[in-house]
C-alpha cells in the first residue's frame, strides 16, 4: 500500500513506541494462555520467553532465545506489542527476532550472555531494543549502542524489590547530581561513568535520559509498582511476580491499576486487597548467580 | 482553557508538555472528579486495550460518555482514535469503543513495529505539511458521512473531524511541532462548530 516516502526504523519511531508503553505494565509470559490473561488484565505489552526468570534461576544451564514457534503463538494470541529476549551480544538471535516481527527486543541479562565484551550494535536494526542497566554509565553505554528504552535491572526472579530500588536510585541520583555540575565537571562525569560526553551533557540540560526509563527485576505487588513509579520509573516490567503468584489474573490487574494510580494510596489499598499469596521471593544473600552483574 | 489529558496509560506526559507550550493549562485526568474540571480533553496514544480496561475500573467511562454526548472538544491520537471511533476492527471482542466519531478503524492496520514509519502529511488547515509519526498505527477503513477527512496518506484518512471530535492516526505530540495542538486548543476555545449537514 506504500506510495508515499516512508522512513522506518528511525529513532523517533523506535523511542516513540517506548513512549506509548509509559504508565503501563509489561508482563513476562511463557505461552499463549498466559499472554491472554496478561492482555485481559490490561498489560500494555507482553515479553515472550520460555521460562520466567525464577525458573531459569532454579533450573540453571544456558538460557537462550525462545523457540520461534512459541513466540509466533503468542503474537497470534494478543493484539498488544510482543517483546522477546536475545542474549547479550547475540546479534544472530536478535536478527531472528526481527525477522519474526517482534515489536521490541530485550537484550537481556536474564539469558546467558553470548559475548563477554560486546553488546549488540542496535543501530543496525529496524526493530527497537530495550536494555537493562544497574547504573547511569551502563544506561548511557547502551543508549550509545542504540537502545531506545532502558530498564533498571533489579535482580530478576527474586520477587525482591531491593535491587530495583538500588539501581533506580543510583541512575536517578547521578542524573540529579549532573544537573548541578558545571561544564568542566561534566568531562569528569563522562570519564567516571565511562559514557559518551554528549549524552552526559544532554542529561545536564534535561535532567533525564534521552530515552524512556522503565523498571524491572523484583516487582511482585501493587505496592512495589507504586514504589518504583514514585522513585521515577516511567513503566514497569513484571516477570515472575505474576505467574508465580497464587492467583495471577487479579494480581496482574491490580498491578496495572497500581501503576496508573501510583500516587494514590487509598486506591492502592483497595487494589491490594485479597490477592492471595505473592511469589515466595529470595534473599539476595542466598543467591548463587547475580544476573544484574551480566552486562558491560 | 483547562485541557485534560487522559492519564490512564500511554503518552500523556508528552501531550501535556505540548499543551503547556501552546499556553493551555493541562490537567491529568484519572478520575471523574478530574474530568469535571476540564474544558476539553486529549485522549493520547498508548495501548487501547489497557486504557479500555482502566476506563471501566476508574469509573471514568460513563462520565466521559456523557461529556462526549454534550459536545466536549476532544483530540484523540492513535489509541485515542481507536477509543473514540464508532467501530474497531481486529480489536478484542470485549473492546467497546466510545463511538464519538463515525469511523471504522483497524488496529495495527499499518503492521507491526518494524512497519512503523515517518512521513510528511499535507494538512490544509494548518498550512505547511506536518511531520507524521505513525507507530503501530490504526488504519481508517470506513469514514462515516458526517466526518470530514482533513488529511490522507496513500488514500487512507489519517486526520479526521466530526463536530468537536478531532482524531489522528499519527502522533502530533512526538513531532516537535505544536501546530495541531495549537489549532485544537483554539478551536476548543472558539466553541462548538455547527455539525455539518449531510
Amino acid at each position: 500500500m506504500s506510495d508515499t516516502n516512508r522512513s522506518t526504523g528511525t529513532q523517533l519511531v523506535k523511542r516513540g513506541l517506548a513512549e506509548m508503553l509509559k504508565g503501563g505494565v509489561i508482563m513476562d509470559v511463557v505461552d499463549a494462555g498466559q499472554a491472554r490473561i496478561a492482555e485481559d488484565a490490561g498489560a500494555s505489552a507482553v515479553m515472550a520467553l520460555e521460562r520466567v526468570p525464577s525458573d531459569i534461576r532454579r533450573d540453571g544451564g544456558v538460557a537462550r532465545m525462545s523457540d520461534p514457534e512459541m513466540i509466533e503463538g503468542i503474537k497470534e494470541a494478543v493484539t498488544i506489542p510482543v517483546m522477546a529476549k536475545a542474549r547479550i551480544g547475540h546479534f544472530a538471535e536478535a536478527q531472528i527476532l526481527e525477522a519474526l516481527g517482534v515489536d521490541y527486543v530485550d537484550e537481556s541479562e536474564v539469558l546467558t550472555p553470548a559475548d563477554e565484551a560486546h553488546h549488540i550494535d542496535k543501530w543496525a536494526f529496524t526493530v527497537p531494543f530495550v536494555c537493562g542497566a544497574t547504573n547511569l554509565g551502563e544506561a548511557l553505554r547502551r543508549i550509545s549502542e542504540g537502545a531506545c528504552m532502558i530498564r533498571s535491572k533489579g535482580e530478576a526472579g527474586t520477587g525482591n524489590i531491593v535491587e530495583a530500588v538500588r539501581h533506580l536510585r543510583s541512575i536517578i541520583g547521578d542524573m540529579r547530581k549532573i544537573t548541578q555540575a558545571d561544564a568542566a565537571e561534566l568531562f569528569d562525569w563522562a570519564k567516571r561513568l565511562q559514557a559518551p560526553l554528549p549524552l552526559v551533557q544532554e542529561i545536564a540540560d534535561t535532567g533525564r535520559l534521552p530515552v524512556p526509563m522503565f523498571c524491572a527485576g523484583g516487582i511482585a505487588t501493587p505496592a512495589d509498582a507504586s514504589l518504583v513509579m514514585q522513585l521515577g520509573a516511567e513503566a514497569v516490567f513484571v516477570g515472575s511476580g505474576i505467574f508465580k503468584s497464587d492467583d495471577p489474573a487479579p494480581r496482574a490487574r491490580a498491578i496495572v491499576e497500581a501503576t496508573t494510580n501510583f500516587a494514590d494510596p487509598t486506591l492502592l489499598a483497595k487494589v491490594s486487597r485479597g490477592l492471595g499469596g505473592a511469589m515466595p521471593g529470595l534473599e539476595l544473600g542466598d543467591l548463587e548467580t547475580r544476573l544484574a552483574d551480566r552486562g558491560w | 482553557m483547562k485541557i485534560g489529558v487522559l492519564a490512564l496509560q500511554g503518552a500523556f506526559a508528552r501531550h501535556a508538555a505540548v499543551l503547556s507550550a501552546v499556553g493551555a493549562a493541562p490537567l491529568e485526568v484519572r478520575h471523574a472528579g478530574d474530568l469535571a474540571q476540564v474544558d476539553a480533553l486529549v485522549v493520547p496514544g498508548g495501548e487501547s486495550t489497557t486504557m479500555s480496561m482502566l476506563l471501566e475500573a476508574s469509573g471514568l467511562r460513563e462520565p466521559l460518555e456523557e461529556r462526549l454526548a454534550g459536545g466536549l472538544a476532544v483530540l484523540g491520537t492513535c489509541a485515542g482514535m481507536i477509543l473514540l471511533a464508532a467501530e474497531v476492527l481486529d480489536g478484542r471482542l470485549d473492546q467497546r469503543p466510545l463511538g464519538a466519531i463515525d469511523l471504522g478503524v483497524r488496529r495495527n492496520g499499518y503492521g507491526r513495529q518494524v512497519d512503523s514509519f515517518e512521513t510528511e502529511v499535507a494538512v490544509e488547515e494548518i498550512g505547511a505539511p506536518f511531520h507524521g509519526v505513525f507507530i503501530r498505527a490504526p488504519l481508517v477503513e470506513r469514514v462515516g458521512p458526517g466526518v470530514e477527512v482533513l488529511a490522507e496518506v496513500d488514500g487512507h484518512a489519517v486526520l479526521c473531524r466530526e463536530g468537536n471530535v478531532l482524531v489522528s492516526s499519527f502522533h502530533p505530540e512526538l513531532a516537535g511541532d505544536d501546530r495541531i495542538h495549537r489549532w485544537f486548543v483554539e478551536s476548543a476555545a472558539a466553541g462548538p462548530d455547527p455539525v455539518p449537514e449531510g
